[in-house]
């Protein structure tokens, strides 16, 4: 490999192979997903993760495959990370046959063994405190990992939720994508204090993590994970982070300055600096997957009827 | 017999104990449930302390409660719930609409989710109006979410076994009318009145006159109001000549119409009795079901019975007035046969 290929750009760490893959494949198959909505192929709505993809591409490393992961209703992200199954999630989500559940849950109610995602907001971060408290039973050193946004914080259920975790000491890890604005609205209109004051609140761990660099993050809540799992006892874990993209498919409100900042923390534009003939390699990879990986599944009948 | 037959907070405890004893997966969360308090009925007394590990005794939070119980389900395990007054459920709701009954089915495979929320429900005991209602007419037509009702016909062994085995969320609604009543059993429940059950599985059980084939009245309505009919029933006879019998469902939805046909197409009038105030009800949904299934052999229309539709007041004498009482239901069917 040459020079070139090898050498990040200071600050930014190189990344695994794999790593840089499934960033890719999260990024294009969710921009594949708009360009079928544009182009009239898909029905009903989707969210996408677009600038939040690098989350659960780093968490991934440091769950087990024995771990419950619980997403919500911008889950592609959560479950292209944490699963080869790229095809399985969009025929699930164009409604084709081998739709991971068979058409009927579409983009937000994905399952499989492990792993779950709703679409009302806050309601996975009780159903999680129950895993956990299972998975507490059975001392296995096993979690369940929640991710919520910025934007569930106004639901009750999660306050009642993280009041039991702490109290019962349950492996719950809360994974907050603070993405500063909840459909269209921002965040200093919809939320009073912040996330650290509310886990203070409980007593429970809080982490922040600020960057994008997937190798640092690692290093940063490998303690804060070992201790969900060894104590056991919940954590708040806060990515403070971008959605460049709309909320849903073309409703983003925000002004240009406000999404050219948010784009100015792309993870995509930072590592395609930092070693842009490598990444030009992986992106263009990821780009042809996707293709065709779109063209194969269209071309399937629709899901069946269910028996 | 010795002695008098068990009271019906006596027949449910024991039922949870037998429950705990021989499953494992069975867990009960809820508030003040820990010994010696036992919970707010005294349902729940002894289980904390025979069981620690499995019996959780929770912050005021219903809605995660419940959501706690759809994780435990998703992993195998059987919860139970008490929300202390079913007027509470309400703050249930997302979890059991949206999570643990869209669970079994919206993931396009069936995931078995056991569970069972159990509500005292009812007034009569001058709770006034937020402790006192009958919430049942808000979870009916919810796919996958099946609805029971304690009755003194029923053991609750059985009937807890039965919901926790649909794989799917239950909810059993209490009347907490019935708690300090006797069970019925043995098939007779004194001199005059005798019962059945009209199924194999027995969830409907019917009480009849003994000695009288004919019937003026097919009366049908969930177990917190038995007793009541019954005494309307035994009053109709003697001061009326006015023969009814009673059925009185275990569970209420989706509702088996099916082994009440034979009973339906005989009975002079059939009467559909509940608590809860009218407007999308349960007994609306069954007399619709009827209304179906036997139109143009039945001699009038269904008769409905409920509540007054109004907030119901605490003060005893407003409250008697405004909650079907055992005069209601005399009254409304003697009315109805004699027109």
């Amino acid at each position: 490999m040459s020079r070139a290929l090898t050498e990040p750009a200071p600050g930014t760490s190189q990344l695994a192979e794999r790593d840089l893959e499934r960033l890719l494949l999260i990024r294009h198959f969710e921009t594949a997903l708009l360009r079928l909505f544009a182009e009239g192929k898909l029905n009903g709505t989707t969210h996408t993760c677009l600038g939040q993809e690098y989350i659960p591409v780093a968490l991934n490393a440091l769950l087990r495959v024995d771990d419950f992961v619980l997403s919500n209703h911008r889950g592609h992200g959560h479950y292209l990370a944490r699963f080869a199954d790229p095809e399985g999630l969009l025929a699930e989500i164009m409604g084709r046959e081998g739709a991971v559940c068979s058409g009927v849950g579409g983009s937000q109610h994905i399952y499989r063994e492990g792993y779950l995602s709703t679409g009302v907001q806050g309601q996975n971060v009780p159903v999680g405190v129950g895993v956990a408290l299972r998975l507490r039973q059975l001392g296995s050193g096993q979690l369940a990992a929640v991710f919520i946004g910025d934007g569930t914080w106004g639901e009750g259920a999660v306050y009642e939720a993280l009041n039991l975790a702490q109290l019962w000491q349950v492996p719950l890890l809360l994974i907050v994508e603070n993405n500063h604005i909840a459909q269209s609205t921002p965040l200093d209109a919809h939320m009073a204090g912040d996330i650290a004051g509310r886990a203070r609140a409980f007593g429970v761990r809080y982490h922040r993590v600020a960057g994008i660099d997937i190798n640092r993050i690692r290093v940063e809540l490998a303690e804060v994970v070992a201790g969900v799992r060894r104590t056991p006892a919940p954590a708040v874990v806060e990515f403070d982070t971008v959605r460049i993209g709309a909320h849903s498919k073309g409703d983003d409100t925000r002004d240009a300055e406000t999404v050219a900042a948010a784009r100015a923390r792309d993870w995509y534009t930072h590592y395609e600096r930092a070693f842009p003939a490598r990444f030009a390699l992986a992106d263009a990879a990821a780009r042809r997957f996707v293709a065709e990986l779109v063209v194969r599944v269209e071309r399937r009948p629709p899901v069946g009827r269910r028996p | 017999m010795t002695g008098p037959a068990e009271r019906v907070v006596e027949n449910l405890n024991r039922g949870l104990h037998e429950l705990f004893a021989v499953d494992e997966r069975v867990y009960l969360l809820g508030e003040d449930i820990a010994d010696p308090y036992g919970g707010a009925f005294k349902v729940s007394r002894g289980l904390s302390t025979r069981f620690p590990d499995r019996v959780l005794t929770t912050p005021i939070s219903e809605g995660a409660i419940v959501g706690v119980a759809g994780g435990l389900a998703l992993c195998g395990q059987r919860p139970v719930v008490e929300i202390m007054f079913g007027d509470f459920i309400t703050l249930c709701f997302d979890q059991l609409y949206n999570f643990a009954s869209k669970s079994v089915a919206m993931y396009g495979r069936r995931v078995e989710m056991s569970l069972v929320v159990r509500c005292p429900v009812g007034g009569n005991r001058g709770y006034g109006p937020t402790h006192s209602q009958h919430p049942q007419k808000h979870f009916i037509g919810i796919p996958h979410l099946n609805l029971f009702e304690l009755s003194p016909f029923h053991d609750s062994s059985v009937l807890l076994n039965r919901m926790l085995d649909l794989g799917e969320p239950a909810i059993l609604f209490e009347d907490k009318i019935l708690y300090g009543q006797r069970m019925h059993v043995g098939g007779r429940i004194d001199e005059l009145v005798g019962f059945d059950f009209l199924d194999p599985r027995r969830d409907h059980a019917r009480a009849f006159l003994f000695d009288q084939d004919e019937c003026d009245c097919l009366v049908i309505a969930p177990g917190g109001l038995a007793e009541r009919v019954l005494a309307a029933m035994r009053e109709l006879f003697l001061a009326e000549e006015l023969v009814c019998q009673l059925v009185v469902p275990a569970q209420l939805y989706p509702f088996d119409i099916e082994p009440l046909l034979p009973l339906l197409t005989r009975a002079g009038r059939v009467c559909v009795v509940e608590e809860g105030v009218a407007g999308g009800t349960w007994g609306a949904e069954v007399a619709a079901s009827v209304h179906e299934r036997l139109w143009g052999q039945l001699r009038a229309p269904v008769l409905r019975l409920n509540s007054v539709g109004a907030v119901i007041p605490a003060a005893p004498e407003l409250e008697r007035a405004t909650l079907v009482q055992k005069s209601t239901v005399y009254n409304a069917i003697r009315d109805a046969c004699r027109a």
